[in-house]
């Protein structure tokens, strides 16, 4: 029997948005691996982590209880469950900061009654590679793989948000080994030690602050790439974005030569599961994972 | 007339050493070379079997010697312990086979290496006496004298009353309980660590007071000590001049601290500013209105606080205190707490450079410290004004990088402290000129004024020698609490900083150190590191020139003089390190069980190669404390060294006679290595001083050498830790190839 | 040295810690400097976290809140985990930024604080994130001319996005929304009252 999550896929993974590759790839992987991903009933934007400055503490609160409690509601009992690093995250600490603070959550259940809800705060929150460590397994993964991903050598880029301040699993804030480990599960060459694997892409300033971000943009590709990658993979869709779209741009400035495909994890995965190309969401790149490609239409 | 030596020579041929040595041949040459009347091989020496072997050939043989091989003389120290028989043990396991490789080209040369340690320890055997303990000690008092009686003094009492030991507490002033007394409140010392703590010390005084064991002078102080552990002779006098003789059997020195003087501090304006304070008067302030404080001139509230840390501390500046003295930074943040219990609006503002925080409450009370808003700033001070009715603080703040100044009603200066060490007896040191004859050092022109606190009568001097800084010298690395006068304790600030909870946790050590001096020195036996050795030194007065080098070398202050300055040796006071032997020049110094001959008789029946034969002798001297077990512990990991080591375990390099030196070179050895323990300030030499002591004489055997035409390289001191396992081995490497690089010895006969 | 009745004293650490999220914890710093050499974008902070930490304990409250320092935040949390007395510094950069906007105190044309109202204005005109109107408004904020260049430097990143189904011109009629629309302005107005009477009092 499939087992089941309340499911918040956040904004940037609907349909015409920045990663809405990653919310293909992923409805890909959840039906080979059996799990149904329950939408929760007109969820609403978390406010990342740039909503401060517009929205003080309160406001940006209310909106992440306004979500746990129509998952309460609608979907009972259930895990929530978000793709996104910045949604995960931004749920996950609004429910552990109405755990600690006692006028925040009174003044949070007032603001909620003006939309008729009650926020219980007790539903556990998860990323999707949590589902995956933590309730799938390694081991389950690995029995589905029916094209190894050979030959490809692929750096697992972590990033922030999705390993601090909570992190995966007990995993190291300084290194983590969850994405090598997975890629050595569908059966690739993980890129284990570069030394860019939890830097800072930038997040929401690569908008407002283009210069700054590109310049660690590079530093990640270029250690990667320096590592020996054939390509990138990453669990948070401003991390593929930021390090995916601004190569044309970085190579102008700083005269590199990057084409270095930035994939999700459940792109790969999609594809050691023997999904197709449209499937896997590998058609959406920018630029091509030439080398997952071929594997996917082998 | 003399005894007729038998000595009884045991070859353990367990843990592999009957598979690598050939163990007849080790039968004949005890016999032989190392005249032994009786020598046996057994498989498992230190089983029942083999030990009641020994036992019953002890016996039936009347065996008054014995030499056990085997493994090294640390292991099975007790299994091996025959009835005060002397004994000597030859390390064929550690010191052979675990340090050679097992194949047939080394085969020649491990046998040989053993066949030496066979013949050295038989020698040695020959050579040692049967040990008979002093009789000095007739009657002992188990009373323990306490000089001090501030929180130190009245724990040490209460805890010797608790072991069952009386004691006498010496106290200067009118009162007890000290630098406390005077406190509001305490460090905390209990979990949470969050909250100033009552210091509890009246109930303390009162169980002191109340307690049969303990005797109280107060208004007193000790005006004179003489004796050893076990028999110290004290004069405690009264203000009034009334003095009494009192007899004891340990003393224990804790009489604290005295606070820096503020006067010198004229940056900080505490000679004209009323509202410039110290902690202590800070204390005394609170105390009076119990948590309530007033501002000294009277005028007005204190609405804020700012407590200048390391006043006068840990600076280079002249007749400032380079060192941390350890409590000031938790004393401020107890006493900003003291205005936030009062009214949490008053603002404190700690500057410091560097905060410590040691002890028990350490991070949790600054942690707390800051929870309760005291404002905390890392920047330097240059100087406190008066400004109308305030106080104007100029200071740098160390993490904006700015100057700036604040208003302030009340400063309070963190001060420090300066331990009550009494003068150093080798402040003004005597050298010894040309001939031996004493004359004062020219270049130490101080004279220390302070006051004596024991007023010992030894001929080195009044009181406790110090380290450094002022602090009396306690083996803070072995054996804390012991000072370099044996029976005579230091515990608490007087031997390095600390606060209140350490200062009671050092007075309780020291008990058990008093007591067990006291025990000890009851049985003749020496205190640690020799815990047990009835040995003693002895001299033969008709050789000895009464050059008073052991007089002055002795680290522990245990030999005075006559009249005609021949040493008296005060046998409880001594620790056996042997330092007064290797001092002596004409060698009239010796213990029973270890003398000049004890090792010079090792050095000489090693058997020596001609010169054409390549096989070089490398001897080695090797501290027994520190060396030998790391060498041991190198052959437990199999970490090989040449073969042509022979190594000698002495008590303490300071224990090393020049003789031996001199008399090795002329019977042919190649090379020589000392191993002695770390010296200086830092030192791990468990006699604090011998090692020391030992590299300065070393210092001068150049001279032999080139008497001898032979090249300096040949002899090297080395100091060596315990945990130095990888070295030790190597320094005897390294002395290998620098036979192979000067040729042999042409000494050889 | 001008204002030396009000340096070092309580008063703005204790307005921190009322009025700024998570401001409480800023009396706890040790001023080790481990977040300041944590920061991918160390070197542009005007003023440090460590930094501003002592400044807040020094009452330099304008300095302080006029600064672009906690704007260059990117929300990596490194100088979280790595805080050895576990401060939130990630939160309190957010809550001083914040309470800068809020007080008018914050420099005026800094990026990050025109990209961030933008965004805040974008998710809560209808409760999901418009990607076409966020950038187009980012573009823009500095001005036409400049916004007609920042586009044209963007575009090829703009046409790859749209190609690759990523980035949809079908945003700018509408595009997602809540249903609950009203019920969302109302909460948010809710709360937003309710803070206020907290924080402005």
């Amino acid at each position: 029997m499939a087992t089941e999550y309340s499911f918040y896929p956040g904004c940037s993974s609907q349909k015409g948005a920045s990663s809405s590759n990653y919310l293909n790839s992923v409805k890909t992987m959840a039906d080979k691996l059996d799990i149904k991903l329950n939408e929760i009933p007109d969820w609403n934007c978390c406010s990342a982590s740039i909503g401060y400055a517009g929205g003080g503490q309160l406001p940006r609160l209310a909106l992440s209880a306004r979500n746990i409690a129509l998952s309460e509601k609608h979907n009972q009992g259930q895990t929530i469950v978000s793709p996104c690093a910045a949604c995960w995250l931004a749920t996950k600490e609004a429910s552990e900061r109405l755990k600690e603070n006692e006028t925040l959550k009174k003044e949070t259940q007032i603001v909620l009654k003006e939309v008729g809800l009650k926020v219980e705060n007790e539903t556990p929150i998860k990323h999707m590679v949590e589902v995956l460590i933590e309730d799938i397994g390694f081991d389950k993964i690995k029995k589905q793989v029916t094209k190894p991903l050979k030959d490809i050598k692929i750096a697992g880029y972590v990033g922030c948000q999705t390993n601090r301040p909570f992190g995966i699993n007990g995993e190291s804030y300084e290194n983590p080994k969850y994405l090598d480990n997975l890629i050595d599960t569908l059966g690739g060459t993980p890129i284990e030690n570069y030394d860019k694997k939890v830097q800072c892409c930038g997040g929401a300033l690569a908008f407002s602050e283009p210069e700054k971000s590109q310049m660690m943009i590079k530093d990640i590709i270029e250690s990667a790439a320096d590592a020996g990658a054939d390509m990138i993979v990453t669990p948070c869709p401003v991390c593929q974005m930021n390090v995916e779209v601004y190569q044309d741009q970085i190579n102008t400035k700083y005269k590199t030569n990057f084409k270095m495909p930035v994939t999700y994890y459940s792109s790969l995965i999609s594809v050691a599961f023997g999904a197709n190309i449209k499937n896997s969401a590998l058609d959406q790149q920018i630029i091509p994972a030439t080398k997952l490609n071929a594997i996917a239409k082998s | 007339m003399a005894e007729e030596i038998k000595t009884g020579c045991y070859i353990c041929t367990g843990c592999g050493i009957g598979e690598r040595l050939d163990d007849k041949q080790m039968q004949t040459i005890a016999t032989r070379d190392g005249k032994a009347k009786f020598v046996k091989s057994h498989q498992f020496l230190c089983s029942d079997d083999g030990v009641k072997t020994i036992n019953d050939d002890i016996k039936s043989e009347q065996l008054n010697r014995l030499v056990i091989a085997g493994c090294s003389r640390r292991a099975k120290m007790n299994t091996f312990e025959f009835d005060n028989i002397p004994t000597s043990r030859a390390n064929i396991r550690e010191g052979v086979i675990w340090v050679r490789p097992d194949n047939d080209e080394s085969s020649e040369t491990t046998q040989e290496m053993a066949n030496d340690y066979i013949r050295m320890a038989c020698a040695e055997a020959r050579t040692m006496k049967q040990v008979a303990p002093s009789e000095e000690q007739s009657t002992i008092n188990k009373n323990i004298l306490i000089v001090g009686g501030g929180i130190a003094g009245l724990t040490a009492a209460i805890e010797a009353s608790k072991a069952g030991y009386q004691s006498s507490i010496v106290e200067k002033s009118g009162k007890l309980g000290g630098f406390v007394a005077n406190l509001y409140k305490s460090i905390p010392h209990k979990s949470p660590y969050n909250e100033p703590q009552e210091t509890q010390i009246e109930n303390l005084i009162k169980t002191a007071e109340d307690d049969r064991n303990i005797t109280i002078y107060l208004d007193s102080i000790v005006s004179k000590t003489e004796g050893a552990p076990g028999r110290f002779e004290a004069d405690i006098t009264k203000e009034s001049g009334a003095s009494k003789t009192h007899k004891f059997g340990a003393i224990i020195q804790n009489n604290g601290f005295t606070q820096f003087d503020a006067n010198i501090l004229d940056e900080f304006s505490y000679k004209t500013q009323k509202n410039v304070i110290t902690q202590s008067e800070l204390e005394s302030i609170a105390k009076k209105g119990k948590g309530k404080i007033q501002k000294p001139d009277g005028k007005g509230e204190i609405k804020t606080a700012v407590f200048i840390q390391c006043a006068g501390q840990r600076s280079d500046k002249e007749n400032h205190l380079s060192y941390c003295s350890g409590f000031c930074c938790s004393t401020s943040i107890k006493q900003a707490m003291y205005f936030k219990e009062q009214n949490p609006d008053i603002d404190t503002i700690i500057m410091y450079d560097d905060l410590r925080v040691p002890g028990v409450a350490g991070e949790d009370f600054y942690r707390a410290g800051q929870k309760k808003g005291i404002v905390f700033s890392k920047a330097k001070v240059s100087q406190v004004t008066g400004d109308g009715d305030n106080l104007k603080v100029e200071f740098k703040d160390l993490i904006l990088d700015e100057d700036t100044a604040i208003s302030a009603d009340l400063v309070v200066l963190a001060t420090g402290l300066v331990a009550n060490s009494g003068p150093d007896p080798y402040a003004t040191p005597i050298e010894l000129d040309a001939d031996g004859k004493e004359i004062e050092n020219p270049e130490v022109q101080k004279i220390d004024v302070t006051e004596s606190v024991l007023n010992l009568q030894y001929r080195q001097g009044t009181d406790l020698p110090h380290l450094k800084n002022g602090f009396t010298d306690s083996h803070f690395i072995c054996f804390p609490y012991e000072t370099r006068r044996t029976g005579i304790y230091a515990a608490g600030p007087v031997r390095r900083p600390m606060d209140i909870l350490q200062t009671k946790d050092d007075a309780t050590g020291a008990v058990m150190r008093a007591i067990s001096v006291i025990e000890n020195s009851n049985k003749g036996r020496a205190q640690f590191p020799r815990s047990g050795d009835l040995s003693f030194p002895e001299f033969r007065k008709e050789g000895c020139t009464q050059c008073k080098r052991c007089t002055v070398e002795c680290p522990f202050g245990a030999i005075n003089e006559d009249e005609k300055g021949y040493p008296i040796f005060n046998e409880a006071r001594c620790r056996r390190c042997g330092t007064c032997m290797g001092a002596c020049p004409v060698r009239v110094i010796s213990f029973a069980n270890y003398s000049v001959e004890t090792v010079n008789q090792q050095i000489k029946n090693c058997d020596m190669p001609d010169e054409f034969d390549e096989k070089p002798r490398i001897l080695v001297l090797a501290c027994e404390n520190d060396a030998y077990p790391a060498l041991d512990m190198a052959a437990q990991n199999r970490i090989e060294y040449s073969a042509y080591a022979r190594i000698i375990p002495v008590r303490c390099l300071g224990s090393t006679s020049v003789s031996w030196i001199t008399d090795a070179l002329n019977s042919g050895y190649d090379g020589i290595v000392m191993m002695g323990c770390k010296k200086g300030d830092d030192y791990q030499c468990h006699f604090v001083k011998g090692s020391e002591m030992a590299h300065e004489r070393m210092a001068k055997v150049g001279d032999t050498l080139e008497s001898l035409q032979l090249e300096s390289e040949r002899v090297a001191v080395h100091e060596v830790a315990i945990s130095d396992i990888q070295t030790a081995p190597a320094l005897i490497e390294d002395m290998a190839k620098v036979v192979e690089k000067v040729g042999m010895n042409p000494f050889k006969f | 040295m001008s204002d030396m009745i009000n340096q070092y004293r309580n008063n703005f650490l204790k307005e921190v810690e009322s009025k700024v999220e998570e401001g409480e914890w800023v009396k706890n710093c040790m001023q080790c400097g481990v977040c300041a050499g944590s920061c991918p974008l160390g070197d542009a902070w005007e003023h440090t976290p460590q930094k501003i930490f002592m400044m807040i304990r020094a009452g330099k409250k304008q300095e302080v809140l006029s600064s672009d320092a906690m704007w260059m935040c990117t929300s990596c949390y490194n100088c979280i985990v790595r805080c050895p007395r576990e401060l939130p510094i990630t939160h309190i950069m957010h809550g001083l930024a914040h309470y800068a906007k809020r007080l008018g105190l914050a420099p005026k044309n800094n990026p990050t604080l025109k990209f961030a109202q933008i965004f805040w204005n974008n998710l809560t005109k209808t409760g999901r994130v418009n990607e076409l109107k966020v950038g187009l408004s980012l573009y823009f904020m500095n001005g036409f001319v400049e916004g007609i260049k920042t586009s044209l430097k963007m575009q090829k990143v703009g046409l790859n996005m749209i190609k690759n189904k990523r980035f949809s011109i079908a945003e700018a009629w509408g595009g997602h929304s809540v249903k609950d629309k009203s019920g969302l302005h109302k909460m948010l107005k809710k709360a937003y009252d309710l803070e206020s009477a907290r924080v402005d009092k």
